[in-house]
């Protein structure tokens, strides 16, 4: 199969003891572009990026590399174009992130493996870009994990490969430090054409640093596109299974489940004044409800998952009597009504009714 | 770059005190015995083969020297199958005997031996040597066979002992239904020791350990990828079926050397390695493979000295001395390095 890709997988099938897990994976790749497998725990991520790097048999299908069928490949020809970082953490004695690096020009030394200046050269740019020069003479066992892990990233750029292959390297580091591997990452790809294959938990993350998504979901590929056609709430929800809580894929957030039972206070909020509130109400586990929101405001995408009635408006629409009036049939059902602190301006007098009528009710409390 | 520099300073001294303790080692060795030969003398002996006083001269081109040299060959060959195997399995303790190669040779002479004695009186050392060596092989081929259905090392580790156990039981058993009579030649064996050690033997050991230390020296570049661990190493190009069969086969050919003609050796294989990286402060086998080599044949002629001198005219198994010096050092290697990391 000849094509422009530089690097593709046809109907692969992947698993273990020739039993196949997942079958049929058909993925194209460009020079340059970002793929990333999401999916649950155990849904075989790491089984697909093990096939990928030869460190499992294929059951079944072709992964092409640069044109060339993986299988026929030896192993110089693999390494001088695929490099790896694994999830399996190492622990190198009497190892300098120095020579951790330089362990990454195997494929390119000589037969005793001596490292020319060339080598050198490379070793040091490869720091640079991970921005860790200053731990060449470091002990790789006496850093910290997210130094280890650009660590063990500079080794794969100094293999020079075409293709990185991650399996979830930003497991154990911590937001600062995922967003400077991502970075980098989405750099190399971007500048010198390097195309990476990875694994990710963080959905947010993936959403943002990829060209392209697959979501693996136990034994087939549940969906494989770009971003903007994967990242539904429905489709992610979906493919984890969460059944409690809920993922929102426009603000890559994450709300645990909502409070059962029929709300006891009303909350009126808006322009994100209301999330806290709401977050906070969830944790209490005290059912609520909230209004009135327009379907634009970030208040409404948290409230609609937490709240067991919201009262909203159409975007950009005005508020018409039918919700003042709906939100007073709550008003009346509930013990307490929540001023979150939302400026009331020209387009939401409806909320200051709704306070003051709250007031003659005696139901009014203010928070701000 | 000053690293590099002063990394290399420290190879240079490591390496010319292990020479000058060498040729030490070999003087003294040569020097100590019953029967005292000056300096001088043994200089005068080796060199020009001076044969005016034959008593000296017997004693040592007959047997202080080979004893000495094939302490020296073995030793070395012990030490580096321990740095083979440590770097295999990514496991400090494991050593050239967790494969059960001395246990696959001592049910293999005990066999042999029980089977023979009706033939022969005596064993004859040579017959000794071989079946000690076929019994190492075989259960080398044992765990090599293994070792290609086994995709986790710890687990080919847990293979080799589980081996070694079943050698030893057949061997208990034989022991039980034997003679006295028959078994004195195991006995004597399973003690470990150099004595009885002859040219003959000698230049039978020295072509089977050479040859497989040079070999080995050349596998250093696939060695020293393997410090990642597997994974890595094969995303490197390495032949990862090949590279497992070869080391299998080179560190067992070198145990199942040293315990062909001297026994069971306990502790060299273990705690040379680790002398030698703490004196290198490094892993790299281009060095490690030569300085383990060396620092194993003097750990062993010093420790042969002591074994027949300390209590002359007794003399100790080697075994006896290896393991009473060797446990010590490596409690002691371990503990002040954890000091040292802690800090």
């Amino acid at each position: 199969m000849k094509n422009n890709f530089y690097f593709s997988t046809d109907s692969l099938s992947v698993g273990y003891n020739g039993k196949a897990l997942i079958s049929d994976i058909t993925l194209n790749l460009q020079k340059g572009e970002i793929l990333t497998l999401i999916g649950p725990n155990g849904s075989g991520k790491s089984t697909i990026l093990k096939s990928i790097t030869r460190h499992l048999a294929t059951i079944a299908g072709t992964v092409y590399l640069d044109n060339k069928n993986m299988r026929t490949m030896n192993g110089r020809d693999v390494a001088t174009r695929m490099a790896v970082v694994l999830t399996e953490r190492v622990r190198p004695e009497l190892m300098t992130c120095g020579e951790l690096v330089a362990s990454g020009r195997y494929p390119y030394t000589g037969s005793f493996g001596r490292l020319t200046a060339r080598d050198h050269e490379i070793v040091r740019e490869a720091l640079r870009r991970v921005h860790a020069e200053e731990l060449y003479d470091r002990d790789f066992t006496a850093i910290s994990d997210g130094q280890r892990q650009r660590i063990m990233l500079a080794r794969a750029i100094a293999q020079e490969p075409e293709i990185i292959v991650l399996d979830e390297p930003t497991s154990f580091l911590d937001i600062k430090h995922k967003i400077e591997l991502l970075e980098i990452l989405n750099d190399m790809a971007k500048k010198q054409n390097i195309t990476v294959v990875m694994s990710l938990h963080e959905i947010d993350l993936a959403c943002k640093v990829s060209d392209k998504i697959v979501c693996v979901k136990g034994d087939h590929i549940a969906a494989y596109g770009k971003p903007d056609e994967i990242f539904s709430d429905e489709r992610i929800n979906q493919l984890y299974d969460i059944e409690r809580g809920s993922y929102n894929a426009l603000l890559g957030s994450v709300e645990l489940s909502k409070p059962a039972g029929d709300a006891k206070i009303f909350l009126i909020g808006g322009a994100g004044f209301g999330t806290r509130y709401y977050r906070a109400l969830q944790k209490a586990n005290i059912p609520f409800a909230a209004g009135i929101l327009w379907e634009n405001d970030v208040d409404f995408a948290v409230a609609s998952v937490l709240a067991q009635e919201v009262v909203s408006v159409k975007a950009f629409s005005s508020i018409t009597d039918a919700e003042i009036t709906k939100a007073k049939a709550i008003i009346d059902r509930v013990q307490t009504v929540i001023d979150c602190g939302c400026p009331i301006g020209e387009f939401n007098r409806a909320n200051e009714e709704l306070l003051r009528y709250a007031g003659t009710k005696l139901k009014t409390e203010v928070l701000v | 770059m000053k690293k590099t520099y002063t990394d290399t300073m420290r190879y240079g001294m490591v390496f010319l005190t292990l020479a000058v303790l060498f040729c030490a080692a070999i003087v003294w060795n040569i020097n100590t015995g019953s029967v005292d030969i000056s300096l001088k003398d043994i200089i005068r002996i080796i060199f020009t083969k001076d044969n005016t006083d034959p008593a000296s001269y017997n004693i040592i081109w007959k047997i202080r020297l080979p004893r000495l040299l094939t302490a020296a060959v073995l030793g070395g060959a012990l030490s580096l199958s321990g740095f083979l195997l440590q770097t295999f399995f990514r496991n400090p303790i494991a050593g050239p005997f967790v494969l059960g190669i001395s246990s696959g040779a001592k049910m293999f002479l005990a066999i042999v031996t029980i089977a023979l004695t009706g033939w022969f009186p005596t064993i004859p050392i040579s017959l000794t040597v071989v079946s000690a060596f076929l019994g190492s092989m075989l259960s080398m081929l044992l765990v090599l066979a293994f070792s290609g259905k086994i995709r986790n090392m710890s687990m080919l580790l847990v293979i080799g002992i589980m081996i070694s156990y079943i050698c030893s039981a057949v061997t208990d058993f034989l022991i039980n239904f034997a003679k006295e009579s028959e078994i004195v030649n195991l006995t004597h064996w399973s003690m470990g020791n150099f004595s009885g050690a002859g040219w003959a033997n000698l230049k039978a050991a020295a072509i089977i350990v050479l040859p497989t230390v040079v070999a080995v020296f050349f596998l250093s570049k696939p060695i020293s990828a393997y410090a990642l661990g597997e994974g890595y190493a094969q995303s490197l190009g390495v032949n990862i079926k090949l590279f497992r069969i070869l080391l299998i086969i080179f560190s067992s050919i070198l145990s199942a050397c040293v315990t062909a003609f001297a026994g069971p050796i306990s502790f060299i294989g273990i705690a040379v390695p680790h002398i030698c990286r703490i004196m290198l402060k490094t892993q790299k086998p281009l060095v490690m493979i030569p300085a383990s080599f060396l620092c194993g044949s003097v750990f062993c002629m010093i420790c042969d000295l002591i074994a027949r001198t300390m209590f002359a005219p007794t003399e100790l198994s080697v075994g006896t001395v290896t393991s009473a010096i060797g446990a010590p050092i490596v409690i002691w290697l371990m503990i002040s390095r954890r000091v040292k990391n802690e800090e």
